[in-house]
């Protein structure tokens, strides 16, 4: 049984006031706030097994290493990984991608070659494959959109081809609450002998994610995102695939010998872990998943799926209101915008009402171009938010339409 | 606090921007964007000698960089460069908080962003614009 009362319980910033009112949080694409249980593994691993991981041989050493590989084990299990072989830390998403961008991009991605991503990608999954794209000659394709922010598949079978050596697209949108299917793309990409790179970061928290049935090769999301802390993610990569690559950063940890002239590099997956790690947050993402685990994925995925078709439909009603996406087959958020307020106003009126959105071009810069927007407004929904958040939402939009409306009259 | 920000002053100028619109022949001509929010303001000048003929803006963003932008162009026209220098300087100075807003001033309407971080840089979107373009002449 979901109770989103006794869930909320385990949160205590949803306890916050901001002014005279209870924060209604609905920026949880930007990142989710941290349960109880993820407060306190931090808390504990400092308090009692700090140490530095994988080589100290002291009680302390043994125990934080267990802890932190213990941790990986469990996010494994969450993404339904085969085992711990390819399951890399980094500091989130954009890192996650960044690696495969160098180490993979740099040493495979040759002139002439292409890259296809989409019209809707994050600046985290368009960026990292520019700069791969400048230093190897590759060329990047892009698949385009529809209207409502679904994928032209026709367009996709015509740009994979024999020059294409990765597909890369996000898993699901950040601003259009679209959920792109991956297991079609990745055919495309395998049958034309390229990989497919999939960004996680909208889809490992709010949906069941299982690495193999999505046939991808890379997988990348990030922990504070799905109740973790700050400064974790996850790279999982097809382990063959990661022993050609050439490692990312040198350091520590990574290595196994080195000479003043050369080294060998350690074994999957900490060929790719250079340096100290972010070992309490590693802990703490490894709660987080224990936390969303007991929730089970398909029960979170139900929650937000009704809060956000809930949403739609209330946000429908507002007079004059564009929201962007498809219809159906949602994730949990809305993007939109209200005739003559703008999104910062909005947001910064909606404030005013402890309501926390987002607004501006969500890191989504050609996505926005492409719909013909500056901004949006946008509000995302987690495993804690209610429908009378939602209502609290709407009734503030109005008031916010009518305070600038008041002014437009008078103009 | 909604309405220490968002004044009668500042939603006039959004509603009713004062010289906007494209100045063809432009002596001054910049574009700016505020890549943390997708703002974007186009200022135009056109100088009499050292004075500003004329100053226009162009742009789409939240009511505070269009207001400002809108206070900027009344404000910078008929100045000579140093004195338009001078105002975006002094405008940006405030801007900070470092000094008082004069009471009596259109400007003072601004006074409400300074207490949200985020907003500063709408606000001096088109002055910073302007400032650019008098550097590159």
């Amino acid at each position: 049984m979901y109770d989103v009362e006794e869930i909320r319980r385990d949160f205590p910033i949803l306890d916050r006031w901001i002014g005279d009112n209870k924060l209604v949080y609905l920026d949880n694409a930007a990142t989710s706030q941290k349960p109880r249980p993820v407060l306190d593994a931090l808390a504990e691993y400092y308090e009692r097994h700090n140490a530095n991981i994988h080589r100290g041989v002291h009680r302390l050493a043994e125990e934080a290493t267990a802890a932190y590989e213990e941790s990986r084990e469990k996010v494994a299990r969450f993404l339904s990984a085969p085992d711990t072989t390819g399951l890399i830390f980094t500091r989130g998403t954009t890192e996650s991608i960044n690696l495969v961008a160098y180490a993979w991009g740099r040493k495979f991605l040759r002139e002439g070659d292409e890259v296809v991503l989409t019209e809707a990608e994050h600046h985290s999954n368009l960026v990292p494959w520019q700069l791969a794209a400048q230093a190897t000659g590759a060329k990047l394709r892009f698949i385009p959109i529809r209207e409502d922010g679904t994928l032209v598949l026709e367009e996709a079978e015509r740009l994979i081809g024999p020059r294409t050596k990765l597909v890369g697209c996000i898993h699901a949108s950040n601003v259009l609450a679209t959920i792109n299917p991956i297991g079609k793309l990745a055919e495309l990409a395998h049958d034309a002998g390229a990989l497919m790179l999939v960004d996680g970061a909208q889809s490992a928290p709010h949906l069941p994610v299982d690495v193999g049935a999505l046939g991808c090769d890379f997988f990348a999301c990030s922990g504070h995102k799905m109740l973790g802390p700050t400064g974790v993610g996850v790279l999982w990569g097809r382990p063959e695939i990661l022993e050609e690559m050439d490692p990312f950063l040198g350091g520590g940890e990574m290595i196994r010998e080195v000479h003043l002239d050369h080294s060998t590099y350690n074994d999957l997956p900490y060929k790719f872990e250079a340096g100290t790690m972010n070992i309490a947050q590693a802990v703490g993402l490894g709660a987080a998943v224990d936390y969303l685990g007991d929730l089970e994925m398909k029960n979170v995925r139900e929650h937000e799926r009704r809060l956000g078709e809930y949403a739609y439909r209330r946000l429908s009603e507002i007079e004059g209101i564009k929201i962007y996406g498809p219809e159906k087959d949602r994730t949990g958020l809305v993007s939109f915008s209200l005739p003559d307020v703008h999104p910062h106003d909005l947001s910064q009126l909606l404030d005013e009402d402890g309501i926390a959105i987002r607004s501006g071009h969500h890191c989504a810069q050609p996505l926005m171009r492409r719909l013909g927007v500056a901004a949006t407004a946008r509000a995302s929904f987690y495993l804690y938010n209610t429908e009378e958040e939602v209502d609290a939402l709407v009734e503030a939009l109005v008031r916010a339409r009518e305070f600038f409306g008041a002014f437009a009259r008078l103009a | 606090m909604m309405r220490e920000l968002y004044t009668q002053v500042i939603m006039d100028h959004y509603q009713r921007p004062r010289n906007r619109g494209a100045l063809e022949d432009a002596d001054l001509k910049e574009h700016l964007l505020n890549p943390l929010c997708g703002d974007e303001v186009t200022v135009y000048a056109v100088f009499d000698g050292d004075r500003v003929a004329d100053v226009r803006f162009e742009g789409r963003g939240c009511s505070i960089s269009q207001a400002s932008a809108s206070m900027m162009t009344e404000r910078l026209m008929g100045k000579g460069r140093e004195e338009a220098e001078a105002e975006i300087e002094g405008f940006k100075t405030m801007m900070i908080g470092k000094v008082e807003f004069p009471e009596m001033d259109d400007l003072a309407a601004l006074k409400g962003v300074i207490q949200y971080p985020s907003r500063i840089k709408c606000a001096t979107l088109a002055w910073t614009a302007f400032q650019k373009g008098l550097a590159r002449e």
